[in-house]
Order: C-alpha cells, then sequence, then structure tokens
C-alpha cells in the first residue's frame, strides 16, 4: 500500500504496486481518464468481437457460413450494420412516452459498460477501481440494466413491448438471487469482495473448488443477459421483438450493443470469478481475459444453437426450484469447508469432494423436484373416454 | 435400426431423468454440426452442378434436326412458342424460331412433343436480364454452345453424358447416410 492517500485515491482505490513505476498514480484523475477510456474501448471491441464471433458461429452450428462478405471473412460485418441502423429513420409511436423512450436504450446500455470498472482487465490491480465492495458493485449495476428495459417496454405503448418488459422484471428478478448466492459461494472462499482478491485467491480456478456454483451462476447469468434459451423478452414467435419492437435507427442499435455488452459483462466476471481472470502462463493478462470470456461465451452460443425457448412458467421453476435452493445449500458447503477444512494445499482434495457434492446434489434434485410445472397435455376425445 | 431391448433401455432412461443429460445429448448433436462442413456455399465464387434432368432457362435448339413442324408451338400453353417456316428445297426452311421465356413456366411440354428431338431445356438457372425483350430467345441464341449446354430432361441420351448432380442436399445426405449406416 502506498504510505499517503489522498481522498480520491481511496475512493478510487488504486493499487500502486500493479501498476508501471512511470504510472501517475499520484494523480486520480488521470488515472481514472486512462482507465475509463480503457475500459470502455475494451467493452466496446469485444462487443464487435463477440458479434462477429456468434454469428459465425452459430451458423456454423447450424451448417451455414455464415456473414462472409463485408471485410475479410466478414469482420467488417457489425460495422456494415453499423452504418445501416445510424441511416434509418428514426420512428417514435405516437401514443409513446417521448421522454422515457428516448431514456430507455440509454439506461439499459450503461449499466453494462460500468461494470467493467471493477473488472481487473490488464493485470493485477490495472483497473480503474480496485473497490474492496466489488462484487456488491458489479450485482447493484449489473441488475439496473433491467430498468431500461422495462422503461423501453412500458414507453411504447405497444402490448406485446410490455409483455416481454413484465417477463423481463420477473426473469431477473428471480434469477438475481441464485445469481448472488452462487458468486456468495465464491466470497467465503476468497474472504473478500474486491475482484482483484478474488482474481489474487484463485491459484486454484473456482470452477473446480466451486463447480456448482459455477453451473448455476452461467446459468443464471444466461437468464440475466437473455441469451437463449432465456431469450423470452425477445420471444420472436410470440411477442416480435419484445421490449424493442417499436425501435429503430441508432436507438435499436444501442439496444442491440446493450445485449452484446451484458453478454461481454457476464463473460468477464464469468472469468474473472471462476476461470482465475488475467491470470495465466506466457500469453500477456488481458490476452488470457479474453480466451477465457471467448470460451465462456462459445459455451453460451453453443447452447443457444441446440437449446429451444423456455416457457415462461419454466424458466420460473428452474430459478425458484432447482437454482436457488441448490445455490443456498452450496453456500453452506462452501462455508463449513472454509471454516473446518485447513487451508494450503490440501485445498486440492476438495476439488473432487466439491464436484462429487454438487453432482450429487443435481442428482437428488433430477429425482425429487419437477420444473416442468403446468405441462398441459392435449387428448383426443378417444383419449379421455378411456 | 435400433434392436428393440435397447430402445426400452432408452426410454427407461428418459423416465429416470437427470438434469442436463437431455441438454449434453443435445449440445453432441450441434457440436458434430460445428466440426462438419456446412452445406451451403458462397454462391458466385462456388456454383454447384444441378440435377441432370433440370428444367433450366435457356432452351437449346439444334436447327439440323428441326423441320419446323411446329408441334412445340401447338403444344405451349402459353403460346409462347413462334415458328415461321418458308418452303425450301424438299423441305421446309425455318425463318423464324422463338420463345418468349418471360412468360414461360418451363412445363417441358415443348420438349416432350418434338418428334425429332431438336428441342432440348438448358441448364441455366441465373434468369435475370436488364430489359423484357432480353428474355425472348431468338433461334440464333438458342443453338448450342460452350456456355448453352441442353439438359437431360426427356432426352435421356443427352442425361447419359452430363457430370453428376453435386446439390449441397445430396453432399451432405450422403454423408449423414454413411454415419447411420457405421452406427448401429
Amino acid at each position: 500500500m502506498a504510505p499517503i492517500q489522498s481522498a480520491e485515491q481511496t475512493v478510487l482505490a488504486i493499487r500502486p504496486e500493479g501498476l508501471p513505476a512511470f504510472w501517475p498514480a499520484d494523480n486520480p484523475w488521470l488515472h481514472a481518464l486512462v482507465f475509463i477510456v480503457a475500459s470502455i474501448a475494451f467493452a466496446l471491441v469485444m462487443v464487435i468481437v463477440f458479434i462477429y464471433v456468434e454469428r459465425r458461429g452459430v451458423a456454423r452450428f447450424q451448417l451455414r457460413l455464415g456473414p462472409n462478405r463485408a471485410g475479410p471473412e466478414g469482420v467488417l460485418q457489425a460495422v456494415a450494420d453499423l452504418i445501416k441502423l445510424l441511416l434509418k429513420e428514426d420512428i417514435v409511436p405516437r401514443l409513446a412516452d417521448k421522454v422515457v423512450h428516448l431514456l430507455a436504450p440509454i439506461v439499459a446500455t450503461v449499466p453494462a459498460f460500468m461494470v467493467f470498472a471493477v473488472v481487473p482487465l490488464w493485470g493485477d490491480g490495472a483497473m480503474l477501481a480496485d473497490l474492496n465492495a466489488g462484487v456488491l458493485y458489479f450485482i447493484a449495476i449489473s441488475s439496473f440494466g433491467v430498468v431500461g428495459v422495462f422503461m423501453a417496454g412500458w414507453a411504447s405503448s405497444n402490448k406485446y413491448s410490455l409483455i416481454s418488459a413484465m417477463r423481463g422484471v420477473a426473469q431477473m428478478v428471480s434469477y438475481e438471487i441464485p445469481l448472488v448466492m452462487a458468486l456468495l459461494g465464491v466470497v467465503v472462499f476468497a474472504g473478500t469482495l474486491s475482484l482483484n482478491g478474488i482474481v489474487d485467491a484463485q491459484s486454484i480456478p473456482f470452477a473446480l473448488l466451486q463447480p456448482l456454483a459455477a453451473v448455476i451462476y452461467f446459468l443464471a447469468m444466461s437468464a440475466e443477459i437473455n441469451r437463449t434459451p432465456f431469450d423470452l423478452l425477445e420471444a420472436e414467435s410470440e411477442i416480435i421483438a419484445g421490449y424493442h419492437t417499436e425501435y429503430s435507427g441508432m436507438k435499436f442499435a444501442l439496444f442491440y450493443v446493450a445485449e452484446y455488452g451484458h453478454a461481454v459483462a457476464g463473460a468477464a466476471i464469468f472469468a474473472t470469478f471462476f476461470l482465475g481472470g488475467w491470470k495465466g502462463p506466457v500469453l500477456p493478462p488481458v490476452l488470457w481475459l479474453v480466451i477465457k470470456m471467448l470460451v465462456v461465451f462459445f459455451v453460451g452460443f453453443w447452447a443457444r444453437a441446440t437449446l429451444p425457448r423456455l416457457r415462461v412458467d419454466q424458466v420460473m421453476g428452474l430459478g425458484w426450484k432447482a437454482l436457488l435452493p441448490l445455490a443456498v445449500i452450496n453456500v453452506l458447503i462452501a462455508a463449513v469447508e472454509v471454516l473446518f477444512w485447513p487451508s494450503g494445499t490440501t485445498q486440492w482434495l476438495l476439488v473432487p469432494i466439491n464436484i462429487a457434492i454438487g453432482a450429487l446434489l443435481v442428482f437428488l434434485w433430477s429425482r425429487t423436484v419437477s420444473l416442468r410445472g403446468g405441462r398441459v397435455e392435449v387428448r383426443t376425445r378417444a383419449e379421455v373416454k378411456a | 435400426m435400433k434392436s428393440e431391448p435397447e430402445q426400452k433401455s432408452k426410454r427407461s432412461k428418459d423416465k429416470k431423468r437427470v438434469f442436463g443429460a437431455g441438454i449434453a445429448r443435445g449440445l453432441r448433436v450441434t457440436m458434430k454440426g460445428l466440426l462438419g462442413r456446412a452445406i451451403t456455399t458462397s454462391y458466385p465464387e462456388h456454383k454447384l452442378v444441378v440435377s441432370k434432368r433440370f428444367r433450366g432457362n435457356e432452351f437449346v435448339w439444334y436447327p439440323a434436326r428441326c423441320t419446323g413442324c411446329s408441334t412445340c408451338a401447338k403444344s405451349c400453353p402459353h403460346g409462347n412458342i413462334e415458328v415461321v417456316t418458308r418452303r425450301g428445297n424438299n423441305a421446309y426452311e425455318v425463318e423464324k424460331f422463338e420463345i418468349d421465356t418471360g412468360r414461360c413456366m418451363f412445363c417441358g411440354l415443348c420438349v416432350e412433343s418434338c418428334p425429332y428431338d431438336a428441342l432440348c431445356l438448358g441448364r441455366g438457372y441465373e434468369l435475370a436480364k436488364y430489359r423484357r425483350g432480353d428474355l425472348v430467345l431468338e433461334k440464333e441464341a438458342m443453338q448450342e454452345s460452350e456456355k448453352r449446354k441442353p439438359s437431360g430432361y426427356f432426352r435421356p441420351k443427352i442425361e447419359k453424358t452430363l457430370p453428376a448432380q453435386t446439390l449441397l442436399i445430396e453432399r451432405a445426405g450422403r454423408k449423414s447416410r454413411k454415419k447411420k449406416e457405421s452406427v448401429p
């Protein structure tokens, strides 16, 4: 720790030891400026990378080639789409709540990028602010995106948008709890709420130490960021495009960026919490983080290419009946292990034990809990008589 | 086909479900798609060989075989074919032979009705023209050339000489059929 810290330094919680010697750590404003620009640039570039990777990847999963025209191998497709959207007419419905309609895409987009303030992107301590309540900040900010979604659904004065917004709120409120509970297991093991501290604590990646938490977090995160199979908000076959039905041009582009921005943030958080963040041999830290994010994202769109959309009650069933109790049990087990297991090299023994416990719990739940709730059986008249 | 006891065991497995087992099976299926090859191609660069009996545009007309009998013109449901003949040296000379492909539905009745195999359908499928008038094919334009090859539709002799079809559906089908054979 630096011997004397100014008030601004304390607020930003700059860790000078992680930064190069020439770094102006005593000038928090300069530090903030550099990292704000760098973090947003990182997030935006990753959004474009993710859009490209997903479009090509999903196409290959579906035996297609995907966009390969704009630029070499189609890498400029996102840019072309953006130019098209910029030039399109911005349509606002006559009965829309104009101010809220305008604000909604901004409110939905900004939290996705604000998350990157506390994620160690470029190495040990090389981040905007090493908050000692980083996890709290992340949870508070990431759940704010739903406000934008609800504003959009409300302001559009369109029944489909409103249905989508209602679904969004229900889904995100439900999945926020198992998501936080899953992170709690990690926090118990790491003993800190700072994301940098959590990365430092991972001599063994928490995906191995806390496999059940990793699975629960991945599922809850997919639901939070509306990835298929949880994309009830944008269920094209039911409610057109959901909350952004009435949006066009740049406002729609902002929602698009928000969707992928949340996916980028989710992948970054998963990589930081469960896969060791920037840690890794040979390659520079930021590259390791990008690789891990892409791995997480790959699993996400692999599932997207595979699974059909769930029904509303099935989504709620999974969240409340399976993920929430399992996450609570997982926190209890993690707490007991941290209390009674001697820390040190014997931590490796917890890996098979926790994997076994996780598998056992999932097995028990599969046999005892039904997630199909409210299934409607369609029977013919002859079957009813018999 | 799987044998019966295997099917039974699979059914009972489904009853004793474990969360994620079905998802894992589905993920395996899509992973095969990722590792396999795409069944679409980038069109203008990679063109596929169409069916041997493709009823394409660009009729091919053989002036040496045509007697100007106009059976094709009579059989055309739309009356798109116009034939004008002149009495020549012991035979009719075809003065005008035009097909208006703008109205043509490629039913192939003209080809089927030709008693002398003088008219064939073509193998082309890039039909776009800049002007309506360009769609009317004249007799000079309809003769066989390097670019204009006849289709094997209703012409078994021509069909034998044509290359096998490589439509993607067929390529993909061949692949999966092989796999299916190796599974049981």
